[in-house]
């Protein structure tokens, strides 16, 4: 990027960017770091936490912090949550001292196992302790991994929820949708491992790159910062000419964000844009138009930038936050399983006649059919059970998003 | 006709069923059970009546059932309880002692748990139940009966049940609309929690939940003590409910699919197999499929259990459930359910079986009845506790109780 080519770009020396570290913690969280690839986060301090040596040598990542006492032998937990977080309490000034300099610390890994799950929120404390800002990227466990790593995963998920600034979760489960199911295991992991480095990289871009519509920190971390919030996360990319139709076309199919569904029911939206030099205002108008009808009940936080490798490409990350609140209504209790990132919802009816929108809405549309009234059943006319937002009398197995067929 | 006074009846108005339950207390105190009476219950929706006609037919027929084998006629009756709208929590009362000789009294003690029973509750709501737990005199721990003892502040715990008073006041005006007085209404988890555990079990700390058609009620006991309860509006209803939907069928099909070839826990052999079904009013026969029923009935059970960890974890009890988990209710009769409330709750659990009662081998077999057998055992308790011989012996206790205090 050249500041004397396009005066309206600024360059990227007169903006400031922050020190961010990326924190890979555990097996996963050690790998996914591994893949990221060095050129896109070019200033980055990547640090490697784990327990277990021989894979940390293997690493080749610089920074490498090996937590270790008698239990573990230089192993790994083998899953055990308990261990790891003995071990962590042990060494928590080793874990804070990891995190000392930086103002934003990105913390990768993948839960349900005796490390990256019970570390990260013991980490992301230490973080917060010296001041940084701290957002998590996790993963979930598949739903063949067994119910013990899934109930260990959730409870991860929460203790992290509770102690850092933002989560971007990533369950693995969903990612079977994305992705041919004749592909080969290793390249499913590969692109597994490639939706969360998205997700990354969109952070990443958006708080060192300078846009023309610049998105701050400070909005992302408004986004995230609702304890209770549970953010989704999506990242399309086409080419040609018609390439603003076809992210949106991607955009609302995608599985993450419950095919377009994840949007309606935000509070929060961030849209961030990337194009090559020809990026037009045409083009983005049409995508933050379609994208802005999904959700109108949102606050959509917008921001766009020219990036010159991208060429013809256009990108659009998409992060939509929803604020943790005790829904009554019945609709809106049905959607939050939508965003609960735990399995994903199949529900056996067609996928765009399936969903809750929130009510008051006045136009008319497909999405509308009342799907959530018809499953109640003999407890249609009776008082609804309430509990955390969901309503009980819904059978389990659709709130769960369990396909019998 | 005998003389009913030694005649003790527990009736449950459940959502899918209704049961009496009529105990005998003999000479040396001890409960035997004499009669049954059961009659499935219409106008009940989660606990709660509905419709009152429909309910008090159900009940009325009961009773008749009740009477009839038991050979006597119920005047009375121990009122079960339950609802969403009941709360279970715990409250501390103090009280300074001010005898100058700090020795603990009677009226001390009386006047402790009444201020401990002094809670803010919304107006509409009254208490159930205040369960004494332990005393504290002077900050000391773990003091069962501080009567004679000496100290200057007397503490005391009560675990404290309310509910809605109208809400509460419905079965009991239906009850009294059959000519029957309400001796008590007592909350059906604390009911079966003293059906089914021993003293040895609630000092090591259990839990009970009973799985009823229209509510699930949980109880933990630690150290011996009531340390929780709590109301779970989801049942064996829902479960049918869930099957209905998922399977496509009629809801007395689903309640039926669900007793011949339910599981809470996917079996391997239902893999793939499949239950024909019969010609119903000459539609042709359907086929379903063994391992979605399992499935679906088995996602609902744990989804009850979870929200009920999640609660116990919360309360920090989870780790207390030394005896384990007790489960009761007609819901107990689900195969393999203590397997599945093991790996939820991580604890031994077993399929309650009421031993502390003697009487018809045929209720106490029964899961159902757990609720109404815990009813006549609550009366049991509660008439051992009075004093026993009548008016005289009243008067005698009473006198010595005034002399006492001058001497």
């Amino acid at each position: 990027m050249n500041p004397a080519v396009d005066p309206q770009i600024p360059a990227r020396e007169t903006t400031n960017p922050p020190v961010i570290k990326i924190i890979g913690v555990g097996t996963a969280g050690v790998r996914l770091l591994e893949t990221l690839p060095a050129a896109d986060f070019t200033g980055a301090a990547r640090v490697a936490v784990d327990t277990d040596a021989a894979a940390l040598t293997a690493s080749g990542v610089g920074h490498k912090i090996q937590l270790d006492n008698r239990l573990v032998h230089g192993l790994d937990t083998g899953g055990d949550a308990e261990h790891g977080r003995a071990l962590t309490e042990e060494q928590y000034s080793t874990l804070k001292a990891a995190g000392a300099g930086a103002q934003v610390i990105l913390l990768v890994a993948g839960l349900g196992g005796g490390v990256g799950g019970v570390i990260t929120p013991l980490l992301a404390r230490a973080a917060r302790e010296t001041g940084s800002l701290v957002l998590a990227f996790v993963t979930l466990p598949f739903d063949w991994e067994g119910n013990h790593r899934r109930d260990q995963a959730r409870q991860d998920l929460k203790q992290i929820r509770a102690q850092a600034d933002g989560v971007i979760c990533l369950p693995n489960q969903k990612t079977f949708k994305l992705i041919d199911e004749n592909t080969g295991v290793v390249e499913f992991f590969r692109i597994s491992a490639g939706l969360l480095t998205e997700a990354l990289r969109g952070v990443w871009q958006l708080m060192t790159r300078p846009g023309l519509i610049q998105i701050h920190l400070a909005d992302l971390c408004a986004l995230l910062r609702d304890k209770n919030s549970e953010a989704v996360f999506a990242f399309v990319e086409a080419a040609g000419s018609a390439r603003a139709r076809e992210v949106v076309e991607k955009l609302l199919a995608h599985p993450l964000l419950e095919e377009g569904r994840a949007l309606a029911e935000s509070d929060t939206v961030l849209v961030n844009l990337m194009g090559g030099r020809d990026l037009a205002m045409g083009e983005v108008n049409r995508v933050m138009e379609q994208i802005t009808r999904q959700c109108e009940h949102a606050r959509v936080i917008m921001g766009a930038s020219v990036d010159e490798p991208l060429k013809d490409r256009l990108t659009v990350t998409v992060i939509a936050a929803r604020h943790g609140r005790p829904a009554v209504s019945g609709d809106a209790a049905t959607s939050r399983s939508a965003h609960a990132c735990p399995p994903p919802r199949e529900t056996p009816v067609k996928p765009h006649a399936a969903g809750g929108r929130r009510k008051a809405d006045p136009k008319l549309r497909q999405e509308l059919l009342p799907l959530a009234t018809i499953s109640k059943g003999r407890f249609d006319k009776s008082e609804p059970t309430i509990h955390e937002g969901e309503d009980l009398d819904i059978p389990t197995y659709l709130r769960r998003g369990v396909s019998l067929y | 006709m005998f003389d009913d006074s030694n005649l003790i009846v527990g009736l449950e108005i459940g959502t899918s069923k209704v049961c009496v339950v009529v105990g005998e207390l003999n000479a040396e105190g001890a409960l035997n059970i004499i009669g049954l009476g059961q009659a499935p219950a219409s106008g009940v929706r989660k606990g709660e009546i509905v419709d009152p006609a429909q309910a008090e037919e159900s009940v009325h027929y009961a009773i008749v059932e009740a009477e009839r084998m038991a050979n006597v006629e119920i005047s009375h009756v121990y009122l079960g309880v339950t609802g969403a709208h009941i709360r279970g929590f715990n409250n501390r009362g103090i009280h300074r002692v001010l005898a100058a000789d700090h020795e603990i009294t009677d009226v001390d003690v009386q006047d402790v748990v009444k201020n401990a029973k002094a809670i803010n509750l919304p107006v509409e709501n009254c208490i159930v139940h205040a369960v004494r737990q332990h005393f504290f005199l002077d900050g000391q721990d773990g003091i069962t009966n501080p009567v004679g003892m000496l100290g200057s502040l007397l503490e005391v715990d009560v675990h404290v049940v309310h509910g809605v008073t109208n809400r509460l006041q419905n079965a009991v005006r239906l009850v009294k609309g059959l000519h029957l007085e309400v001796d008590e209404i007592v909350f059906n988890g604390l009911a079966s929690s003293l059906a089914l555990l021993t003293n040895e079990q609630k000092e090591l700390g259990a839990l009970v939940i009973d799985l009823g058609g229209g509510t699930t009620e949980y109880v933990v006991y630690v150290n011996g003590i009531i340390r929780h309860t709590g109301v779970l509006a989801i049942g064996g209803d829902h479960v049918s409910n869930d099957l209905g939907h998922g399977l496509k069928v009629s809801l007395s099909r689903a309640e039926k699919l669900k007793c011949e070839h339910g599981a809470a826990v996917v079996q391997a052999a239902s893999k793939g197999h499949t239950i024909t079904l019969a010609h119903e009013l000459n539609l042709p026969a359907r086929t379903i499929n063994h391992e979605h029923l399992q499935r679906i009935m088995s996602l609902r059970l744990e989804e009850i259990f979870q929200i009920i960890a999640e609660d116990l974890e919360q309360a920090g009890l989870l780790d207390y459930l030394g005896a384990g988990v007790f489960i009761g209710g007609g819901g107990a009769r689900i195969p393999h359910l203590a397997q599945l409330a093991e790996s939820v709750f991580k604890a031994p659990a077993f399929l309650g079986q009421t031993n502390s009662i003697s009487g018809l081998k045929s209720a106490l077999d029964q899961p159902e009845f757990l609720t109404a057998i815990g009813l006549v055992k609550y009366a049991s308790l509660k008439s051992r506790r009075r004093p026993a011989g009548g008016f005289l012996s009243l008067l005698k206790n009473q006198f010595g109780r005034v002399l006492s205090l001058f001497f």
